[in-house]
């Protein structure tokens, strides 16, 4: 066997030994309808692949951050649209939310994240990405999977959120429109959802944006903890706390007016935001 | 000898490998006439071919001397070598001319085969195109701006007359056997290169699949764009996998500048502007055809990756 795929079995083995018997029974059932003959779903998602790349993720929900999940139930069957605050200087939110979703949730959720445009040109990014499911944020692929009744994560903050600096956690920075649009046109119930503790995994203290352009990277936040060798470049170990609201359900013309559209989402962002206080306000501490 | 009186099916490009498996098919039932420059030595006894350059005035006497029924455009050059300018003057002007000779001399049905790489692989496309997408490809490669021309003016031609039935096929790349265009030449290199981080998802299509579709398309009443795929979406890295190849990862950054100076000293057969199709998503949505026509392809993903071995 090669190296590859002695890891990749290892790595299959560790997330099994972690996720225990009912995680590895909802892994060995993942639909096979929509599978072809390769084992890869028409968007790239590779099931066998995504067993062995979750592992560390799987240790990160479990062990680091010690994902804590409320109000799973309202991840219903069908079409689904998850609209939450985004945050933490590297995206792990939506992984978290993904494997919340996809451990807890019953029947289990595989949730699709969708990635900005620029993520196709990175190297190893883009086949990453691919292979676990993820697809690039374009109208034209989150209609058609909505159609297919599956469900989608959405940071209607971008890249704004991403790269928050510290002193504005848990403000949620504006949110686009588009989710809203494609909610009220694919008639897709809109599950708001509070990710608690990725605000304050990494700290940045502010965002160089004209520099990160430069570069070619959308943001460039700086964080003083990366200054500590070795252990300031991993994220502090902070619980996350998820909150998944009840659906929202919006009515309306998707090609309304903007000030229209803009009154349906700030319902939602409205919605978050009170997860995120009950969250807030329940916590005891930010590492515990 | 065949009757004169009979309407015919004009094939263009009669002697490349989609044409021969048109022309065998089709002259079971029909009375084909062919157009190539090239030579077509084993072809049905019944099949007339007239080995000249569809830009030539003999062509237009075809069209003239011979009642047509239909035309299926097949006679587009894709060879990357050929200078820009002479494949320009012999797919558009040939195009046109040829779309016109239908006009004028009352045929039916035209049936024009383009590929899905007139949308052209890029980092914004959606995972799947539909027939309404941008025709982007010579936005980033001006190389293959004939191909997008073509498939525009056959557009353009569908809206101009509404009497014609004009069918645009827009298949995925086309392996087989036999066939020995880029991207089976690119399958059939034993250590080919892969960029580094990269591993887009490939439509693949039989040979056979795509002369499936022709004959679909020239059935009486359809008319349309229509994408054509393959049996499904692979990673490159699972087809080169199952030829058993041993991919050469080049760092994305370089591989533009190292593969342009081979292909000007003749040593790579991949032309450099057919990179992006090693880095990006140009993966089309066959759905249409399918719901439409009915249109399967008869071949599994593995026989059809196989078959440039074969």
């Amino acid at each position: 066997m090669s190296f590859g795929n002695r890891l990749k079995e290892s790595l299959i083995e560790w997330t099994y030994k972690q996720g225990g018997p009912r995680v590895r029974n909802r892994i060995e059932n993942i639909g096979e309808e929509s599978l072809n003959e390769l084992g890869i779903d028409p968007f790239g998602f590779d099931p066998e692949f995504t067993k062995a790349a979750i592992a560390p993720l799987v240790w990160l929900y479990k062990r680091y951050f010690r994902v804590e999940v409320h109000g799973i139930e309202n991840l219903t069957e069908g079409r689904l649209l998850l609209v939450s605050n985004h945050s933490g200087q590297i995206p792990i939110d939506g992984a978290m939310i993904g494997l919340a979703a996809f451990m807890e949730a019953d029947p289990p959720r595989i949730t699709r994240a969708l990635f900005e445009k620029w993520v196709p040109t990175l190297p190893f990014v883009s086949v990453y990405m691919q292979r676990v499911g993820q697809v690039v944020g374009t109208p034209a692929n989150c209609r058609r999977l909505l159609e297919r009744e599956e469900c989608l994560l959405v940071f209607p903050e971008g890249v704004k959120g991403v790269t928050k600096p510290f002193h504005k956690r848990y403000q949620l920075a504006d949110f686009g429109l588009g989710f809203m649009r494609l909610a009220l046109e694919t008639d897709t119930p809109i599950v708001p959802v509070a990710v608690i503790g990725a605000e304050e995994q990494i700290i940045s203290i502010a965002n160089l944006k004209k520099t990160g352009k430069l570069i070619g990277m959308p943001g460039l936040p700086v964080i003083p903890q990366l200054l500590v060798p070795l252990l300031g470049w991993a994220p502090l170990p902070t619980k996350y706390r998820i909150y998944f609201g009840a659906p929202i359900r919006p009515r309306g013309d998707p090609d309304g007016e903007d000030a229209e559209i803009q009154k349906k989402v700030t319902v939602v962002k409205r919605r978050i935001e009170s997860l995120l206080e009950q969250g807030l306000g329940e916590r005891r501490s930010v590492f515990f | 000898m065949p009757n004169k009186e009979e309407p015919a099916v004009v094939v263009t490009g009669i002697s490349g490998n989609l044409g021969k498996t048109i022309a065998r098919i089709l002259h079971r039932n029909e009375r084909v006439i062919g157009i190539d420059r090239r030579p077509f030595p084993e072809r049905p006894k019944d099949v007339e071919l007239h080995q000249i350059d569809v830009r030539r005035r003999k062509a237009g006497d075809i069209f003239r001397r011979n009642p047509v029924k239909a035309l299926v455009h097949l006679g587009i050059v894709y060879n990357p070598r050929l200078p820009e300018a002479e494949r320009h003057a012999f797919n558009v002007v040939g195009t046109q001319q040829l779309l016109e000779y239908c006009a004028r001399y009352d045929v039916k049905k035209v049936v024009c085969v383009s590929s899905a790489t007139v949308y052209g692989p890029d980092p914004d496309n959606p995972n799947f195109l539909t027939e309404d997408a941008p025709l982007a490809a010579s936005v980033r490669h001006g190389e293959i701006r004939d191909l997008v021309e073509v498939d525009m003016y056959a557009q353009s031609f569908f809206w101009r007359y509404p009497n014609i039935e004009t069918v645009i096929l827009r298949p995925v790349h086309i392996v087989g056997p036999t066939v020995r265009n880029t991207v089976s030449k690119y399958l059939r290199m034993e250590r080919p290169w892969v960029l580094a981080g990269f591993d887009p998802l490939i439509q693949l299509i039989r040979q056979e699949d795509v002369a499936r579709a022709i004959m679909l398309a020239l059935t009486v009443g359809t008319k349309g764009i229509y994408n054509v795929t393959g049996p499904g979406e692979a990673p490159l890295s699972r087809i080169l996998d199952i030829l058993g190849r041993r991919p050469r990862p080049i760092p994305h950054f370089v591989a533009g500048k190292i593969l342009q100076r081979l292909w000007e000293m003749r040593m790579t057969s991949f032309p450099p502007h057919e990179l992006d199709h090693l880095r990006y998503l140009c993966v089309t949505d066959g759905s249409r055809i399918q719901r439409d026509l009915g249109f399967e392809p008869a071949y599994s993903l593995q026989d059809t990756v196989l078959s440039v071995d074969q």
